[in-house]
Order: structure tokens, then C-alpha cells, then sequence
């Protein structure tokens, strides 16, 4: 059976976000260059499969463990889940902005949202860097402040 | 089916990324002076929740959703078993708003290094180096 309590954190092979990273980074360029709703809402729903059922669930995660961790060696630690579903839960807000952006005429909409999009993946890909874990105190200080006031 | 606008914002976004990931690269974690004039911001046990070290104290601000910190509670908390008086407190930055208010952190991980008198000498946001750590430790017992 599986645990899903939330004091047990599932921990993930580091390597698998960074290559889901690379691959949501082409998508989506692929998706600006071309203004294409239908790739961004497919790619919201990768988004959406790995916010809500886990990474390892999410399509990207799939394939890192079908063709890509096979032929690396096993990891040298593993990482704490939360932060990367987190971020994939950013991801999933943006990508559903600019579909909608798109798809409803308002390719403004589409194009910027499609463009943070596609810096906070390139970043993740390229630099290991997480826009969206980073953008999370930022949020709790946010809301503690509306809350005061 | 090319969109020239979606094409020529996706070539600036790459490049301005690419930009702003180098920078960041080479400032994350960098051990800076502690901020608004040496000594100005001080921290009592009692605000931290625990003893402060009678060399040093290492207080890491972490959150549950923050993919560097482990990485650095292992560093810190290992400087801290290795070296006599330096101490690791780690605040869970979710539960302790106030002192991210006071210590000004947008951050996680921010390291800050006190002094045996709890003054912050020197600040890191994002993961710091051992090596840095180190020379910071050194410079808080040095007072």
C-alpha cells in the first residue's frame, strides 16, 4: 500500500527533474516559436500529472526511468520531492494562462506566459536552478503580510 | 507554422536566462559582510530557540519546499560537528516569520554566521562553499 502521508517525503532521483527540465524547455520553446495552444495545453497536462500524482507518475519521469536512468549509474543521493512538484505546480499555472492566451485569441496572453514559462524551465535544465521553490517564501511572506493587514 | 514574435521572444528569453543563471551562479552563496553596517543586526538565544555557540553560531533559514537546503543543513551541520564552539541552528523559515522579517531574508537557504555575542558578521543566500564557511567562522571567533 502506498504511504501517503506527508511527513514521509517521497525523495526522487535528482537526475530525473533536470532531464524532464530539459525536455518541458523544448516543448515549450517549440510551443512560443510555433504559438501553439494545443502543445502548451498538452504540456500543462504533463505539468498537471506530475503536480498532483507525483513525478514519478508524470510522462517525463517515465521515460527518464525507461531510457535514460538505465544507462546511467544508480544516483549519489536523492532529493526531497516537494520542491520539484512544487515548481511543476508553477509550471502548470503558467502553462494554462497562456493556453488559454492562446486558444482564446489573446496570443499577448499566450506568448508572455509561455515566455516566463520557458525561463523558469530553461533555468531549472540548464543551472539546477528552481524559480518556482525560490518564489515559494516569497509567497508565505506575501500572504503572512495580507493576513496581518 | 512560425510565430516571428513567439520566435524572437523565446531567442531574448533564452539569452536573458542564460545571463541571469551565470550571474547567479557566481554569486549564489557568496559569504558577504552581515549587512547594514557589521554588527548592527543581533540575534539572543532565546529569539533562535537555542544556545549560541561559544565560538560561533551557523543559523540556517530553510524551508520544507526548498531543493538546496539539505545539501547545506549537511554542510553546516557538519562544520559545526567538526569545529569546537560553532554551532548549527537551522529555523524553519515557514514557522519563524519573524525573524525573516528582522534578518531580511528573500531566500532559501541564507546562511547567516553570528558571533559568540549572537552579530551577524557574515550572510550567504543561497548555498555557501565550506571554504567560506570556514573563513567566516574564523572571523566571527576573531570578533
Amino acid at each position: 500500500m502506498p504511504d501517503r502521508s506527508p511527513r514521509v517525503p517521497v525523495h526522487v532521483d535528482p537526475r530525473g527533474p533536470r532531464f524532464a527540465a530539459v525536455l518541458t524547455t523544448l516543448v515549450l520553446v517549440l510551443a512560443l516559436a510555433t504559438g501553439s495552444g494545443v502543445l502548451l495545453a498538452a504540456q500543462a497536462v504533463v505539468f498537471a500529472l506530475g503536480a498532483v500524482l507525483g513525478l514519478r507518475r508524470s510522462p517525463y519521469g517515465w521515460l527518464y526511468r525507461r531510457l535514460v536512468r538505465p544507462r546511467l549509474g544508480p544516483p549519489r543521493e536523492l532529493e526531497d520531492e516537494r520542491p520539484p512538484r512544487f515548481a511543476q505546480g508553477v509550471g502548470l499555472a503558467f502553462a494554462v494562462l497562456g493556453a488559454a492566451g492562446y486558444l482564446s485569441g489573446a496570443g499577448w496572453l499566450g506568448v508572455a506566459a509561455t515566455a516566463a514559462a520557458v525561463a523558469a524551465a530553461f533555468l531549472n535544465a540548464a543551472f539546477g536552478y528552481c524559480l518556482g521553490c525560490e518564489a515559494y517564501l516569497l509567497a508565505v511572506r506575501g500572504r503572512a503580510r495580507l493576513g496581518q493587514g | 507554422m512560425i510565430d516571428p514574435t513567439g520566435l524572437v521572444v523565446a531567442a531574448a528569453v533564452l539569452a536573458a536566462a542564460t545571463l541571469f543563471g551565470l550571474v547567479r551562479a557566481r554569486r549564489d552563496g557568496r559569504l558577504r559582510d552581515g549587512g547594514r553596517g557589521r554588527g548592527a543586526l543581533r540575534f539572543s538565544s532565546g529569539e533562535l530557540g537555542a544556545d549560541l555557540g561559544e565560538r560561533a553560531t551557523l543559523v540556517q533559514f530553510s524551508t520544507a519546499l526548498c531543493a538546496t537546503c539539505p545539501g547545506t543543513r549537511r554542510l553546516l551541520a557538519g562544520v559545526a560537528a567538526a569545529t569546537p564552539g560553532v554551532r548549527h541552528v537551522e529555523i524553519d523559515a515557514e514557522a519563524r516569520l519573524d525573524l525573516v522579517r528582522r534578518a531580511e531574508v528573500m531566500r532559501t537557504p541564507t546562511v547567516l554566521v553570528l558571533d559568540p555575542a549572537g552579530r551577524v558578521v557574515r550572510r550567504a543566500s543561497g548555498p555557501p562553499s565550506r571554504a567560506d564557511v570556514m573563513a567566516a567562522v574564523e572571523l566571527a571567533t576573531a570578533g
